[in-house]
């Protein structure tokens, strides 16, 4: 039936060539980097991908290493970031979304004096360039004494704007105003009217904003860089960039580096890519 | 209405309570500070003194801000031109009804946009490397002639950054596209078809109309995002301080970062990051009149 929706001029196969080589561009940085992780330095420089040789396929399986990988979590502090990294992640997200969840319920589910206006301006704070608050965020950090502490980085993790906004809007379109006011009539309180009515049933949007949250605070560099200044407490995206100014003619590690930063998020990603791409679509395919 | 008055008037504070700490703290008060630095200026870390447009006569009259100004422009017009194109076609590629794999297909055009930004400037700072880079050696193996010593990072800053970035972004703004798509009533196109339209027509007169709304949302996003450009470029070229060769590689937000955290003169950071979003304000308001006059 879908035949005649498809009758296009270019043949089918021809799409599937076409799939199938911009998939390969897509890919090949992965694998290039892969490669570059597994083999030892010298090998670096004289293959490609992997070392050629006389093992199967003309490829010289025994040269290849994990000496990186031992490297990066004994001699270097990569183990310690990755833990900062999930740490950090973890945290942000799980608390992130609490107060996202708790405030656009506050701002779609009742009625107060001020409900509008605090609204509008939350949203439109959304719009602000990240960098317009750098300074001045750097600044109140220091007032606060949170500079190079955990919760200098945490702390202004709990004010997602955008995640107001999206909570609002899961609120407005699926919690019924009657579930709540007969809850409230048999006498459920209001704290287990949130958690164990109106948060379940936002449950798709907690999961899609929770890998979100959790990936983007992964990936995030410029916020702990400058609020921590031991490398100790520096989360992987800072780690690594570091350890590319301390051994940048090492390929090899550096590459081991950032495959072992990427990896954790990518298997994520895999697992919950259902929730996570929904999420990222509802705000804006609705709205 | 009235039984919605059941619920003591302190519940909605409370529930908002953790968010607007926060939010006043970090949010709120930062951006009235940096209101109240655009009109100061910083001499050292404790001295501030009231300048008044000060800040901004500078701005406008300093060349360095305008050779960010001219770069950001220049990155933004090759990303919309770029990432648009790109993105629609993967998008009207997996849409064609009859293919089988779409899912993997998806999932890895969309995989790079996982990768944050510091990681993808250490991986296209050595796929761009002269010699061992992949692209270079690549290339060369490809065409002979090519020359494996390319300066890729070092001539072509603009084509670089483009790269990197469309390699990030495309299958993002895909997956937009995509959903929309969808949302394209399948019995239209099978009637134009029958009527003997081809698909460049299906497409121009059927499904752009459809998907116009998205396509202008994803415009603005793209422009949104390619203005505040900052962490590629800045970690790619680190090493001169995210400036580059013959500072091709300064982006206004670069420069703003620069000057607040480098040269600590928050006064004047805060002026060209105001500059910054009255400029991201105004294609905002632009992109909603657009979408208005489309939907009359």
């Amino acid at each position: 039936m879908n035949q005649s929706t498809a009758g296009s001029r270019l043949p089918r196969v021809g799409f599937y060539l076409l799939l199938t080589f911009f998939s390969g561009l897509t890919l090949v940085p992965f694998v290039w980097m892969l490669c570059a992780a597994i083999k030892t330095k010298t090998d670096f420089f004289t293959s490609r991908f992997l070392p050629v040789g006389d093992g199967w396929l003309g490829i010289a399986w025994d040269r290849l290493t994990h000496e990186q990988f031992v490297r990066l979590f004994t001699e270097l502090p990569v183990g310690r970031a990755m833990l900062n990294s999930v740490f950090f992640a973890s945290v942000i997200s799980l608390s992130a979304t609490l107060c996202a969840a708790a405030g656009g319920y506050a701002l779609s589910k009742f009625h107060f004096r001020g409900r509008e206006t605090i609204t509008t301006f939350i949203l439109a704070t959304v719009v602000l360039p990240g960098s317009l608050l750098l300074g001045p965020g750097f600044e109140t950090l220091f007032h606060l004494g949170l500079v190079d502490t955990y919760a200098g980085v945490i702390l202004p993790g709990l004010a997602p704007a955008f995640g107001i906004y999206l909570f609002r809007q899961a609120m407005i379109n699926s919690v019924p105003e009657d579930i709540l006011e007969s809850a409230r009539l048999d006498g459920c309180g209001e704290f287990r009217i949130f958690f164990q009515i109106v948060l379940p049933i936002v449950r798709p949007m907690i999961s899609a904003y929770l890998i979100i949250v959790f990936i983007a605070t992964w990936n995030s560099f410029i916020q702990p860089q400058i609020v921590l200044q031991s490398p100790e407490r520096h989360p992987l995206a800072v780690a690594i960039f570091s350890l590319r100014g301390l051994y940048g003619d090492d390929y090899s590690l550096i590459m081991a580096g950032t495959l072992v930063s990427i990896a954790p998020v990518m298997v994520l990603f895999l697992m919950l890519q259902k929730e996570f791409i929904s999420g990222l679509t509802s705000g804006a395919v609705k709205g | 209405m009235s039984s919605s008055r059941a619920y003591s008037p302190l519940v909605p504070w409370c529930l908002l309570a953790p968010f607007l700490v926060a939010f006043t703290t970090f949010t709120t008060w930062p951006l009235i500070r940096s209101l109240v630095l655009a009109f100061e200026q910083t001499y050292g870390p404790k001295t501030t003194a009231f300048v008044g447009l000060l800040n901004f006569k500078f701005l406008f009259a300093d060349p360095m801000f305008w050779t960010a100004v001219g770069n950001t422009v220049l990155f933004t017009i090759c990303a919309v031109c770029l990432q648009i194109p790109v993105a629609l076609g993967l998008a009207l590629l997996l849409n064609r009804p009859d293919i089988r794999g779409k899912r993997i297909f998806r999932l890895i055009f969309f995989a790079p946009s996982i990768v944050g930004l510091s990681f993808v400037a250490i991986l296209f700072s050595l796929l761009l490397e002269r010699r061992v880079g992949l692209i270079n050696s690549s290339l060369h193996a490809l065409f002979p002639a090519w020359d494996p010593d390319f300066p890729w990072l070092q001539n072509y800053v603009l084509t670089s950054m483009s790269g990197a970035v469309l390699w990030l972004s495309a299958g993002f703004y895909m997956i937009y596209f995509l959903a929309a798509l969808q949302n394209v009533p399948s019995e239209l196109l099978e009637a134009a078809s029958m009527d003997g339209a081809g698909p460049w027509q299906r497409f121009r007169h059927i499904t752009l109309p459809e998907i116009r709304p998205i396509l202008n949302l994803i415009t603005l996003l793209v422009v949104i995002g390619s203005l505040q450009l900052f962490e590629l470029p800045f970690l790619v070229y680190n090493d001169t301080g995210g400036s580059g060769p013959d500072n091709r590689a300064l982006t206004i937000v670069t420069y703003l970062y620069r000057t607040g955290f480098h040269s600590g003169d928050l006064g004047y950071a805060s002026a060209i990051g105001w500059v910054l979003t009255l400029v991201l304000i105004g294609f905002a308001l632009l992109q909603r009149v657009i979408a208005r006059r489309a939907e009359r």
